[in-house]
């Protein structure tokens, strides 16, 4: 399997990357270079083989239903561009 | 051509914890805006999500009585979009191996009907933020309290023919959610969100239709508006040529239309995988069991119950059944005066039509189950007639007195049973109606049947509606035929 040009630049959008011209090429031959990495493992005989979710022999921790969490709004607006009524200001996402 | 509907439904229901899915910011609805949004909530860099006990242990409740498989090993996957309202650039949801695989729910039809509804799966997963759009010097506001909120999304089969079922099928996921105690059901502020998959496909076709999606329909009236519309809206396309677009839809409900979401859909390629910051959640069997133990009676539970102990019809003790308040407030009132029939008569009669025209929830009821319960018993002993007592219940409804007991005595209702007073109330009526009495007696049998509803109205009439009817009847009868 091999990314065309059109799918990377399509990827690339999903991702919200500006890939311009001159890196397009590049990006395309190292995306298929993984992709050859995974067709070799995919080529391995995995009949009986539980799917791995997650690199590390553990299972997930649960903690218990507690608020342990203060407002710490004023602290973490400070570093926000842009604030009002409390609310986080973003350039307009609907016409 | 005869069209066929085919919906099925995706449900969102907000779990009722007191702390988020992957943080311990509280959830409280309608927070100062941002006061509920931590560092993990904020999707700033470093933090890591820990997963929420009780948000694992509602689903596992959920999927339990709905007769699920429960993924023993479930696991979280990214869904990968943007917007400003998802700080992490991804929605932490679940894919291929959710926390509540297959199962089912029964619901109650309008004709008495019972139908199976397949539920595909449901997924823990978190909210998203608020958006808000009003001007903001030409920017949006953004409002991260809900972000990280748990949901379970709830994936029906594509089982419904009808929006009337759709909407059954609603009310049954909403009545369950609030028995089980997981979600506080209020589509107002949106604890429970609904998006409806909507195909019409000609009638005996096997392959279904292109559907649409109708997305976040926040009322049971709108459900069933939104999908009738939209049924309409696709079988005139068909009809005249055209062809269903599979797209997502938003329902007006102030134009009563559904209107495309283009634009939206473009970049609907989540391209999920499993999320790396969360383990696998590995569910033991001593957990379920004690989650099994802890299940109230369920709602197709009480019905057959309601049936079986109670002798109700089927219809009867489905809308007993339907909410536990009202459920619970039926047991009440039965408890209190010992008479089933009567009990689901007066809750489903006069207490029903009194909620609906003060537009109140039964637990707000002006009447108590013991009040309504007093006042069967004084109906059963013969101390007012089922007419006087839709006037004492009115005036428990107005406050004014405690008990029917107190009522009636107050009021001086308390049916009149002596015979003698009764028989001398009917001469009175018979002598001020003496023409109509020489006619009744002139008159054969059929005449008279219809002439002698005459008199009792008249009686009851003179004794206020106290005189028992029964005594009324059989007295009156004496005296005209004598």
């Amino acid at each position: 399997m091999a990314l065309e040009r059109s799918e990377v630049e399509k990827i690339a959008h999903l991702a919200r990357l500006g890939l311009d011209e001159a890196e397009l090429p590049h990006t395309t031959a190292t995306l298929n270079s993984i992709l050859g990495l995974i067709d070799q493992m995919q080529a391995v005989n995995t009949d009986g083989i539980e799917p791995l979710a997650h690199p590390l022999e553990a299972v997930q921790r649960l903690r218990a239903d507690a608020v342990t969490e203060t407002n710490q709004r004023a602290a973490y607006q400070a570093i926000a561009p842009a604030v009002e009524n409390g609310l986080y200001l973003v350039p307009k996402v609907i016409e | 051509m005869q069209w066929e509907t085919v919906i099925g439904l995706e449900i969102h229901a907000q779990l009722s914890t007191q702390s988020k899915i992957f943080s311990g910011s509280a959830t409280t609805f309608g927070a100062e805006p941002n006061t509920q949004a931590s560092l993990v909530d904020l999707a700033m860099p470093g933090t890591l999500p820990v997963l929420n006990q009780e948000a694992v242990r509602m689903a596992v409740k959920f999927g339990l009585a709905i007769e699920a498989e429960i993924g023993r090993t479930n696991v979280f996957a990214r869904k990968n979009y943007f917007y400003p309202d998802l700080p992490k650039g991804y929605q932490t949801s679940q894919m291929d191996h959710p926390v509540v695989g297959k199962g089912h729910l029964d619901i109650s039809l309008e004709d008495g009907t019972i139908k199976r509804v397949g539920i595909t799966r449901a997924h823990l997963e978190e909210d998203a933020g608020k958006s808000l759009h009003e001007d903001f010097h030409g920017m949006s506001g953004i409002d991260l309290n809900r972000a990280g909120t748990p949901l379970l999304e709830i994936v029906s089969e594509p089982d419904m023919r009808s929006a009337k079922e759709a909407v059954a099928y609603v009310k049954a996921i909403h009545a369950l959610v609030r028995y089980l105690g997981i979600c506080d059901g209020n589509m107002a502020e949106g604890s429970l969100r609904c998006d409806c998959n909507v195909s019409v496909r000609p009638k005996g076709q096997e392959a279904f239709g292109t559907r649409a999606e109708i997305k976040n329909v926040n009322s049971f009236r709108f459900i069933e508006k939104a999908i009738n519309h939209e049924i309409q809206r696709q079988i005139d396309l068909i009809e005249d040529g055209g062809k269903v677009v599979q797209e997502t839809r938003l329902y007006d409900p102030s134009k009563d239309e559904t209107r495309s979401m283009r634009g939206k859909e473009e970049a609907n390629d989540y391209r999920y995988f499993p999320c790396p910051d969360l383990l696998p959640v590995r569910l033991e069997e001593d957990f379920l069991d004690a989650v099994r133990q802890s299940l109230p009676e369920l709602p197709t539970q009480k019905r057959d119950r309601f049936q079986s102990q109670f002798g109700l019809s089927v219809y009867d003790a489905s809308v007993l059944s339907a909410s536990r308040e009202m459920a619970e407030y039926f047991e009440q009132v039965q408890q209190a005066c010992g008479d089933a029939k009567l009990a689901a008569n007066w809750v489903m009669g006069e207490l029903s039509s009194l909620l609906n025209k003060d537009g109140l929830e039964i637990e707000q009821s002006l009447v108590s189950a013991e009040q309504l319960g007093g006042l069967i018993l004084r109906i059963k002993d013969n101390t007012i007639s089922g007419k006087i007592a839709k006037t004492v219940f009115e005036a428990l409804a107005a406050g004014k007195g405690a008990t029917a007991d107190e009522v009636i005595e107050k009021e001086g209702l308390k049916q009149v049973t002596d015979s003698g007073a009764i028989e001398s109330m009917l001469d009175e009526v018979l002598a001020a109606n003496a023409a109509q009495v020489e006619q009744y007696r002139a008159s054969d049998e059929a005449k008279r049947a219809k002439m002698f509803g005459f008199f009792v109205g008249q009686a009851m009439k003179a004794s206020k509606g106290k005189a028992n009817p029964g005594q009324v009847n059989e007295l009156l009868k004496q005296k005209l035929e004598g």
